[in-house]
This record gives C-alpha cells, sequence and structure tokens, in this order.
C-alpha cells in the first residue's frame, strides 16, 4: 500500500514540474509539427498507390512525437541528483523500483500530453479518425513512450553529467527516428535500409498506430503489438534492475 | 534507553578509512552531537545511520533496528536534514511537505494537520504557499527541518543545520532546534564542525577526528576536564615575578616566555586579583592581564593535538564523490 502511495506520489510530482513548465511542452512540439509542415507539405506531390504523402506521414509523426520527451523524462533523475532532491526520495520508505515506476509513469504521462496534442491535429489536416483508433493509438503511444522513458532513466542512471546525458540522447535520439520508418515506405526502401529499419524497436511502434490510424502498414500489425510491448516490457525491467543495484 | 546504538561501526572507500570502529550510544530524548573538523567523517556516520551508505563492517541500531537488516524500519523511525538542500525548488513549501508526507505514507486524514503544525512549528506557515526557490537560505532550512519531522521519526538527524548561515540566521535555527526538542520529544543527533553550536545545542557532544571518537561527554564535563582557566601576564621583570609566584598553591601550571607569563589554575577570577596584589607588593609592572575560560575548542585541542580550523586534506571532490548515491 504506502509502496503505491509512494508511485503515485513521485508520479504526482513529475506532472506538476510539467505543469510549471510549460516552455517546455511548447518547444517540444515544435519538432512534429515542422516534420509535419516541412515534409508533409514539401512532399506533397508523392503519393504511394492511393494514399498521398501527408496521410501516410501523419501516423508516423503522431508516433515519433513522444519519443524526445520520453527518453529526455530521464534528465529528471540528474536534475534530481544536482540539486540534492534524489537522496530525499532515497532516504524515504520506499523501494528503488517503486521509484522507478514512478518516474517511467510520470514521464510516460508527459510524453502522452504531447502526443494527444499531436494526434488531434488529424481534425486539422483532414485525416479522419475513429474513436476507436484514436484510443487504440493513445495505447500505443503508451506502451512506446513506457518503453523508451525506462531507455532515458537507465542513461540517467549511469551517467553522472547533465552534459553526457544529452549527448547520449541527441545521440539515440536522431536514429531512432529517421530509422524507423516514419518517413518512408519500409517496402519501398533499399534492403540494407530495412534491415536496419526492422532492428529499430520504434519502427514496429509507427506501423501499429499507421495501421490503426490509416489502415496500412509494412508489417503486420499483431507481429508489431508483439514486439513493442515485448520492448517496453524489457526495457522496464531493466530499468528497475539498473536503479535497485545502484547504491 | 538506547535509541542509537553502533557497534564497531565502519566505513573504508578504497581503503581509506574514514569512519574506524566507532562504537556510541545515544539516549533517547537527548540532542547528541557530534562535532569535528570538517573530513572527519561525521557525514559518514550519519550517512551509514539512515541507511544510505551500507557500513564495511560493523553495525548500528536505530530505535532497535538494524541498519543493514532491517533498512526500511530504520528509514520509517528518522527523520533527515542533510547538509546540502534536499528540498525541490520548483515546489512549493507546503507541496515539499506534502510529497515528503505520501513518500512515508502518513495516514491521509492527518496530513494536512501535521503539516500545518510543523510550519508553525518553524515559522513559515504564512510563506508555505511560495516556491522554494524564492525562500532564503535560512527558510530553505527550516523548511527542511520541518520536513525531516513530518513522520513522526524517533530520532532526527541534523548534517551541519547551520553550515552557510549567517550568524544572526544561526542563532534563529538554534532556537527552533531547541523548541523541537522540547515539544516534538524527538532524539537529535547533529554534527557540526562549529564549537558554539555543539556548546549550545547539544546535552552531550562526541569529538570525532580522522574516523574515530576520542571523547563523549557532556560540554560542561568536557571543558571541566581540562586544567582549568588560562592568564596570560605581560610583566618587565618575569624571572623575578615567576619565583614569587611559585609559592601561590592554587596555580596548576606556570608557563613563562620572555615577558609573558600562562599561567592555569581553576578559578581565574578569583586568583587574579591577588596576583596583581603580589606584582605591586614587589615592585613588578604588570602591562596587561587577560583571563580565558576554556571552551570546546580547547577541549577539542587537548583530545586531538589541533586546532578545529585546520581541514584534514581531503578534496572536495573526493567528498563529493564519497555522498554520491545513485
Amino acid at each position: 500500500m504506502s509502496e503505491i502511495e509512494g508511485i503515485y506520489t513521485i508520479f504526482l510530482r513529475e506532472i506538476i514540474r510539467f505543469w510549471r513548465d510549460k516552455s517546455r511542452l511548447v518547444s517540444s512540439l515544435v519538432q512534429p509539427l515542422l516534420f509535419l509542415i516541412v515534409f508533409g507539405g514539401g512532399f506533397s506531390f508523392v503519393r504511394l498507390g492511393s494514399i498521398n504523402y501527408q496521410t501516410f506521414l501523419f501516423p508516423g509523426v503522431v508516433a515519433i512525437s513522444v519519443v524526445g520527451i520520453s527518453i529526455a523524462s530521464g534528465v529528471s533523475v540528474i536534475w534530481d541528483r544536482e540539486f540534492g532532491f534524489l537522496k530525499e526520495i532515497l532516504v524515504a520508505p520506499i523501494s528503488r523500483t517503486s521509484i522507478f515506476i514512478g518516474k517511467a509513469l510520470g514521464g510516460c504521462a508527459t510524453a502522452l500530453v504531447q502526443g494527444i496534442i499531436i494526434l488531434s491535429l488529424s481534425f486539422i489536416i483532414g485525416i479522419p479518425i475513429t474513436l476507436n483508433s484514436f484510443v487504440v493509438s493513445i495505447f500505443l503511444m503508451a506502451l512506446i513512450s513506457l518503453g523508451l522513458v525506462s531507455v532515458g532513466l537507465i542513461i540517467a542512471s549511469l551517467v553522472e553529467t547533465l552534459e553526457s546525458f544529452g549527448m547520449i540522447m541527441n545521440f539515440i535520439i536522431f536514429p531512432l527516428i529517421f530509422l524507423s520508418g516514419a518517413f518512408f515506405p519500409l517496402q519501398e526502401a533499399p534492403e540494407w535500409l530495412r534491415i536496419i529499419s526492422l532492428v529499430n524497436p520504434l519502427t514496429y511502434g509507427v506501423e501499429a498506430i499507421r495501421y490503426t490510424i490509416i489502415g496500412f502498414s509494412s508489417i503486420p500489425f499483431s507481429l508489431s503489438l508483439t514486439i513493442i510491448t515485448a520492448f517496453s516490457f524489457a526495457t522496464i525491467l531493466l530499468g528497475g534492475i539498473a536503479f535497485s543495484r545502484q547504491k | 534507553m538506547n535509541i542509537v546504538e553502533t557497534f564497531k561501526l565502519t566505513k573504508k572507500f578504497n581503503g581509506l578509512v574514514a569512519v574506524n570502529n566507532v562504537s556510541l550510544k545515544i539516549k533517547e530524548g537527548e540532542i547528541f552531537g557530534l562535532l569535528g573538523p570538517n573530513g572527519a567523517g561525521k557525514t559518514t556516520l550519519i550517512s551509514m545511520l539512515c541507511t544510505l551508505l551500507r557500513p564495511t563492517s560493523g553495525t548500528a541500531k536505530v530505535n532497535g533496528f538494524d541498519i543493514v537488516k532491517q533498512q526500511n524500519e530504520v528509514r520509517k523511525s528518522i527523520g533527515i536534514v542533510f547538509q546540502e538542500s534536499s528540498l525541490d525548488n520548483r515546489l512549493t513549501g507546503r507541496e515539499n511537505l506534502k510529497m515528503h508526507a505520501g513518500l512515508y505514507g502518513v495516514p491521509k486524514n492527518e496530513r494536512k494537520r501535521r503539516i500545518d503544525e510543523v510550519l508553525k512549528l518553524v515559522g513559515l506557515y504564512e510563506r508555505a504557499n511560495e516556491l522554494v526557490k524564492n525562500y532564503s537560505g535560512g527558510m530553505k532550512r527550516r523548511l527542511e527541518i520541518a520536513r525531516g519531522l513530518i513522520h513522526y521519526p524517533k530520532v532526527l538527524f541534523l548534517d551541519e543545520p547551520t553550515l552557510g548561515l549567517d550568524p544572526q540566521t544561526r542563532e534563529h535555527i538554534w532556537e527552533y532546534i531547541k523548541k523541537l526538542a522540547e515539544r516534538e520529544r524527538i532524539t537529535i543527533l547533529l554534527t557540526t564542525h562549529y564549537m558554539e553550536e555543539a556548546d549550545a545545542l547539544c546535552d552531550r557532544v562526541a569529538i570525532m577526528d580522522h574516523g574515530e571518537i576520542k571523547v563523549v561527554d557532556t560540554p560542561e564535563n568536557l571543558k571541566n576536564s581540562l586544567e582549568g582557566d588560562a592568564i596570560t601576564l605581560e610583566v618587565n621583570n618575569s624571572k623575578k615575578f615567576l619565583e614569587r609566584m611559585r609559592k601561590i598553591k592554587s596555580i596548576k601550571k606556570i608557563h613563562a616566555e620572555e615577558n609573558k607569563i600562562s599561567i592555569t589554575v581553576k578559578n581565574a577570577e578569583k586568583l587574579a586579583p591577588k596576583i596583581l596584589e603580589l606584582a605591586r607588593k614587589n615592585k613588578i609592572l604588570v602591562n596587561s592581564i587577560s583571563i580565558r575560560k576554556p571552551g570546546l575548542g580547547d577541549v577539542f585541542l587537548h583530545y586531538t593535538g589541533r586546532e578545529i580550523g585546520e581541514e584534514i586534506g581531503e578534496s572536495k571532490e573526493m567528498l563529493k564523490r564519497r555522498s554520491r548515491v545513485l
């Protein structure tokens, strides 16, 4: 009981801090919006069979919109360490695993706020979404986000400084996004690019969301769902271990 | 009853002994001070007692619970104010306290009343809804003390509670500490390298140096255990005066250096007039006379052979790495 309360407390703190710092939300919306406007607009002449490029791109951007903010949420651990607050959490009578879960859920929730904003743009862009696929998309974003938040938290538990966290984060985020099949159809890509993309767990998230929103995907939905679920569970488990091992 | 008891507690960092075979007994309800210079091992000792560091050997019991085997029970029994601030600056004072109540599982229906109570105790009730980043250093420290009390701990650890505060704020904090010790009926274990602080606050003091406890007693007893008061005189003919003074029986120790004479006596106020009388009779000119009561500084000097101000050679980087826990 007290563990759940501890998780909730840590979760709540992440939400309050996120809410107080709205500039973070605004600035992190810029990147997915740019993708939508620049790529969507610039390649509007491209057609993939019966669908135009903008329709193809949109679900991909929805999926990758949670990537940056999810991984970046790990930075809160480094801030907390820097400002001493981490000690307050570490001497509390709750387990390290609970601390990890609270942080992960908090990061995931903040990423979802952003994801839902991007998802809602479908009504402006003119891509019709049923309530059903709207809800399923949110669920899929949550899965992707939990996995990536865990990655961020694992990195944060391993590095000491804000600078090195930032470097590692950028090093991960860009390949993850560009090699995810968000911007190009996998079955049309050259073989080497397809192979690299298939190693990227985010690809399956993109494919699953694309299937949910526009009913089109290069990978069967059930396979995508299985892989991103497995990925999230694995990283959560690793994160829990990484946190409880720290002393 | 002993609320904190350590048994040959030892911590080594890469071969460097930070805490060496410390066996201490702290009684319930007392304010106990660990007095020593920076690098003496005080923070390391406290970190072990609050389960942030695992001892290399030996163990300790806090509120009857073992610090290695019963970490969660120990954590519920203690409140901690760290040397460096551990508040969330982007939350308000009240929010920081609410978080703490949540982390420690304080019953929901009690929370608000308890938070108000501790806020009033440290005089922050009116400012509780401001962001902590706008607080002064003294306010932050008071908020941390309040936070450490929310879950009704048995023992409150204060690691250098007035470090970096100006003298006036320091005295305020002392008052709050005394007040809470009275009202909350709590045991307080504080570390400090300020003599006055140990003297003003502590029922008992342990002098710590190089990871070892040199002596433990009340500040009074410690000061009395020294030879006594010091009288220093400057005279024009010390040789002659020295001979005459050897006849005064209550002088314990006498030492002359050129024209300066240092005397150790039990009761300086009573003896000083006699000495001046003796000088007048022998036509010796006294240029100056001073009387000094022994402080904890003299006690520290006596037991460690050096002044507390002299730092132990240890880089700040090393201390930082040591205090890093995750």
